[in-house]
Order: structure tokens, then sequence, then C-alpha cells
């Protein structure tokens, strides 16, 4: 016999009223990517990538840095989303999957702070 | 192991043409994560100064890191305009066999036009030596 509390054992498994918390917030941020994504990609390919100097000054305008950091938080927790869903599918052994989304967290928590330190760096030095 | 039933069973579907975009939009999905690595890498050669970003820009010079820069393209491109697609069904809207259809075939058509002009305009600001 569980000693466990009727909510206790339905919160976090689907049946509490968050279910859908993961699959809106992966739609909210897709949303969120379509014009960050496009402004980013024209903006930077209309520059010398070559020119340290040119990008330097580029991506630490005021007005690039700010939307660039939110295109790398949000990209940086879309992604995330995304590689959950894929590892929970295709992932079936306990061990493996918990190893597989405990590194995807690090890794993108990591790649998130790094990004965005850089951008701080390139519009505050 | 646990018997709880398994999401998806990919051995016992008919392969359709729409079914390999959806499979497509996964594995675009996963690519453009190491997509974003890469380009956090690229951020991080940025802000190390002029000569960690003149080893980086000579790294993406090479071969065989042009033809993966244009697979990321396609990738990436693809799977925003599948996006797209997907954010249009999620409203309730272009779910019908034959819709589904045309909407996939416009989404492919579409990636490979952007993906040719995000080329040339990136084939444009890696040139080297050219100053806007």
């Amino acid at each position: 016999m569980s000693l466990r509390t009727p909510l206790g054992r339905v919160l976090g498994r689907g049946s509490a009223g968050e279910g859908v918390g993961h699959w809106w917030v992966q739609r909210v941020t897709a949303v969120a990517l379509l014009p960050l994504t496009a402004w980013f990609a024209i903006s930077l390919l209309s520059h010398s990538l070559q020119s340290y100097e040119v990008m330097r000054g580029w991506l630490g305008q005021p007005y690039v840095a700010v939307p660039a950091i939110l295109l790398v938080l949000t990209l940086a927790l879309h992604s995330k989303l995304g590689v959950e869903v894929v590892v929970e599918d295709y992932v079936h052994g306990t061990a493996a999957k918990t190893v597989l989304l405990l590194l995807s967290t690090f890794v993108h928590v990591a790649a998130a702070v790094a990004a965005v330190f850089a951008i701080l760096v390139l519009a505050l030095q | 192991m646990n018997s709880r039933p398994l999401s998806p069973h990919l051995g016992v579907y008919k392969f359709l043409y729409t079914m390999a975009l959806s499979i497509l939009h996964r594995i675009t999905g996963v690519a453009a994560t190491f997509g974003f690595l890469a380009f956090t890498w690229w951020l991080m050669a940025l802000a190390s100064g002029p000569e960690r970003y003149a080893r980086a820009m000579h790294l993406l010079s090479t071969p065989i890191a042009k033809l993966l820069l244009v697979g990321f393209t396609f990738s990436f491109v693809y799977h925003f305009c599948n996006g797209i697609r997907h954010l249009v069904w999620d409203t309730g809207r272009g779910l019908e066999r034959v819709q589904a259809r045309r909407s996939g075939r416009a989404v492919i058509v579409a990636a490979l036009v952007l993906t040719a002009l995000v080329v040339w305009l990136g084939c444009a600001a890696m040139a080297p030596g050219v100053a806007p």
C-alpha cells in the first residue's frame, strides 16, 4: 500500500493540468524564433564576416546585442525542449535516457550562458 | 524495462512522403542543435579577440567547413519553413491529406530557394578582404 496522497501520485504525470506546458513553450519559442532568426541571418550576412572589427562593431551595438541575447536564449530553450522530445521518443533504456537528458540540459545551459556572456563582452567592453 | 506503451512505432507504417518530411523535421532539428553549439563557439571566438577570431574564420573557410555550413543552412531553413507548417497545423488548419502534401511540396521548394539565397549572401559576406 502506498502512503502517497492522490495528488502526489498525479503531479508531474500529465493529469494535473500541466501536461501541455512542454508542448506550449515549444510553440511559443518557435513563434519568437521566426522573426529573431530571420532578422539575425539577414543582418549578419550583410556584414563582412572576415573582419573582426566589423563583426565586433556590429554585434556590440545595443540594438543588435539585445535581440541577439533574446535569440540565443530562445534558441537554447527551443533546442533543449526539442532534444528532450527526441530522446524520450527513441531512447528507451532508463539509464541511457537519464544520462542523455542530463547531458542535454548541461550542454544547453552552458551554451546559453557562454553565448550571452560573449555578446555582453562585445557590447560592454 | 517496463511494459508501458512506447511512442513512435517506426516499423509498422507504410512509408509515405509526408512521413519523410516529418522525420526530416526532427533530424534537421537535432542538426540545428549542433549548429547552435557551433554558433556559440563562433561567438566565444569573437569575444576572445582578433587572433582567436581569425583562427575561427580560417577554420570556417576550409572546404569541409564550407560544405558543413551549406548543409547546416539547408537543415536550418528546412526546419524554419516546416516549423511554420507545423504551427499552422496546430491551429487545426491544413490537415487534410491533399493540403498536407501540397504544403509539404511548398516547404521543400521554399527551403531550396532560401538555401540558395543564404548561400549566395553567405559567399559575399565570407569573401576575404571586403570592407562594407
